[in-house]
């Protein structure tokens, strides 16, 4: 009887510690050492349809066959605020090669996004972000941050930071021959 | 003449109104946030995300309370293992919400705040949060220095976050 309460006990205390090390894993694993975010470059972008600020689809398969150019941003990131203007001078420019720019505003909130939007007068649409589209595309822990899609759908190039203008337009120029 | 002094003493007034409504909410008016650039921050205040993982990492140490004052949405991608989220230092908002975060800590806690939304010198939000903690009279205060951004500077790093 005694012999069967000790293992018992003993059982129990096993459980225990079991479980300790469960939870002490899955906090660990929870805030792991982070693995370096992986480049998108050669693989296809990843897929999502959500509305524009004029509540417009904005389907990324619908437009295969176009070379895109996807850029976050938010209305705090000032070299975001150098780079608009920009952007939509070439989708004017090169729209009708088949170039389409999409914005996506990592802002808390559309409206300050929506009067940025109407000030510059961008000529593309423009769709709010969330943390689940930026996972999608490898995190964006940083603006600005555009990737180059091709054609085919595959992304081309990933420019971080305060990038070159000349450089992006050169690649833009390249996918689009 | 005499409607000359009826308006004068109507302006006088609506302007005593205006002053009294002014200086009764102290706390709100001093949160207008005003544009303070991270390049204003003293450089004996910055951390570099290097040092700050060496401290995450000795077991015995004891853990800086680390504020993320930049993008909520940024936030909710990934974090500083054990951070919290304090609002935007460039919204009078977000202000508040740092304010009321620390207002009831000692002086003496160790603070550490970062943004790393955007490059160092464009970022909007910690030089406003800066400035509110230093006023407050925090005196174990850094600002973690991200030359450019969270993603490069801390997470290809390889330093701790969470994430959710």
């Amino acid at each position: 009887m005694q012999a069967t309460r000790r293992v018992s006990h003993d059982s129990y205390r096993l459980a225990r510690c079991l479980g300790a090390c469960v939870l002490v894993a899955a906090s660990i694993a929870a805030s792991a050492q982070s693995a370096p975010v992986q480049s998108l470059v050669g693989r296809q972008a990843p897929q999502f349809a959500r509305r524009d600020l004029h509540g417009h689809t904005i389907d990324l398969r619908s437009l295969r066959g176009k070379v895109v150019l996807l850029n976050f941003w938010a209305t705090w990131c000032a070299p975001c605020q150098t780079e608009m203007p920009v952007f939509s001078e070439w989708q004017r420019t090169y729209g009708p090669q088949g170039f389409q720019v999409i914005g996506i505003s990592m802002d808390d909130d559309s409206d300050a996004a929506r009067k940025l939007v109407e000030k510059l007068g961008l000529a593309y649409p423009v769709a709010m972000g969330d943390a689940k589209l930026g996972e999608q595309y490898g995190e964006v822990l940083g603006l600005p941050k555009t990737f180059l899609i091709g054609r085919d759908g595959k992304v081309l190039a990933q420019f971080q930071g305060e990038s070159a203008l000349k450089s992006i337009e050169r690649s833009i120029k390249s996918a689009l021959q | 003449m005499r409607t000359d002094s009826v308006i004068q003493k109507c302006a006088l007034v609506l302007f005593s109104l205006a002053l009294g409504a002014l200086t009764a909410m102290p706390g709100r008016a001093q949160f207008a946030a005003q544009p303070v650039s991270a390049l204003t921050i003293p450089a004996a205040q910055l951390m570099q995300p290097e040092e700050l993982n060496k401290l995450l990492q000795r077991p015995q140490s004891l853990k800086p309370l680390i504020l993320q004052v930049g993008s909520r949405v940024i936030f909710d991608e990934a974090h500083i293992a054990g951070a919290e989220y304090a609002g935007p230092g460039s919204h009078a908002e977000g202000l508040l919400t740092l304010r009321d975060r620390v207002s009831s800590l000692s002086r003496k806690t160790s603070i550490v705040i970062y943004c790393g939304c955007c490059p160092w010198n464009r970022c909007p939000n910690v030089g406003p949060a800066y400035k509110l903690l230093s006023d407050m009279g925090f005196v174990h205060l850094k600002v973690l220095y991200m030359a450019d951004d969270f993603g490069t500077d801390w997470v290809n790093m390889g330093y701790p976050v969470d994430r959710h």
